[in-house]
């Protein structure tokens, strides 16, 4: 429906990589500069959302599944809960990542903290890009508007 | 130097928020409110707090707008007259923003060393979060993620209980999805009924 206007289409292409990377960026890097998982999981949504908007709903859809969305609502609460209990079967206390300490690579893999905080991050974004995208498509699904 | 910032900033702030009082198109109040969120984000870049920044262009100028927009299409576009006199309310929020003034008078001065926002959580904690994080220097993340990691299990948890009654509450009941069968495309209905 969008078919009429090729500036919008264009520059809507041109910027989705970005924001995409810029959300990954925020993500993965959280725990040096600014940012973390919400943020990232905002900036993956409103990249998806983009994507929804101009192209329509259903191309969307193709892309995220609402299906698939609906899992990762959960998906990522269930990651942030697990780590925690995985600190409490490695014998710390719940989310305490010192248990998370190995010594694989210690220079390419983080360990510990770092580990845990990473891991954490990744259950946040996941659920709060899930969130997002999905309460876009209720939204978007209760009339034709895009 | 930073004044010559500011003050504009807040300045379109002020006024922004009035046009938005002042105005009955509703399609033009969302957009001033997305304008709204931007120079709020832009002033949260100002107060050295980036990630808030991102969170506000997001959340507020990106998404929310679109939601907003949505549920326009779903309701009406003009805001409906009031018909009473504005004396009473007028009152009301006279008297809420002088108090809300009041209030500010006893604040610590902006940027003020002294200030207990300063002094209170334990500065050893900012002292201490880079040993303990193991090299990890940003302190925000260290708290929220770490000392705090409960707080931010529960948050998560909030975000995740309200998608779940955003999705009960306005999902397509099966009824709907067959009433609307004879004015979308078949493909469309197929779509939706997966979600």
């Amino acid at each position: 429906m969008v078919n009429n206007f090729p500036i919008i289409r264009i520059v809507t292409k041109l910027l989705i990589p970005y924001i995409i990377l810029f959300a990954f960026y925020v993500q993965l890097h959280g725990d040096f500069g600014p940012g973390g998982g919400f943020q990232a999981g905002v900036i993956f949504a409103s990249a998806l959302i983009l994507y929804g908007l101009v192209f329509g709903l259903d191309s969307i859809k193709r892309v995220a599944p609402p299906i698939v969305i609906e899992k990762l609502m959960a998906i990522g609460v269930m990651i942030y809960a697990s780590t925690g209990l995985l600190c409490l079967l490695l014998g710390g206390k719940f989310l305490d990542y010192e248990q998370l300490n190995h010594h694989l690579y210690p220079e390419y893999l983080p360990s510990g903290q770092h580990l845990g905080i990473f891991l954490v991050e990744l259950g946040v974004g996941i659920t709060v890009t899930a969130v997002m995208t999905m309460i876009f498509y209720i939204f978007a699904g209760r009339k034709r508007i895009v | 130097m930073s004044s010559y910032i500011d003050f504009p900033i807040l300045a379109l702030l002020a006024i922004t928020a009035l046009t938005i009082a002042r105005m009955r198109d509703l399609w033009a109040v969302i957009m001033f409110t997305g304008i709204y969120s931007f120079l709020s984000a832009s002033w949260m870049v100002i107060l050295d707090a980036p990630d808030v920044a991102f969170t506000e262009a997001a959340v507020g100028a990106g998404i929310s707008t679109v939601l907003m927009l949505s549920t326009l299409a779903l309701t009406g576009k003009k805001e409906r007259k009031y018909k009473k006199s504005p004396g009473m309310p007028l009152l009301v929020v006279t008297v809420t923003g002088c108090v809300l003034v009041y209030g500010t008078l006893d604040m610590p001065h902006f940027g003020d060393p002294n200030a207990p926002i300063h002094l209170h959580p334990n500065p050893s904690f900012v002292e201490r979060s880079e040993h303990d994080m193991h090299g990890l220097p940003n302190i925000v993340t260290g708290i929220l993620a770490s000392y705090r990691g409960y707080d931010t299990l529960g948050e998560t948890t909030v975000v995740l209980t309200a998608g779940i009654a955003v999705l009960l509450i306005l999902r397509r009941g099966k009824d709907e999805a067959v009433a609307s069968m004879s004015t979308a495309a078949p493909s469309t209905i197929t779509a939706e009924s997966t979600l």
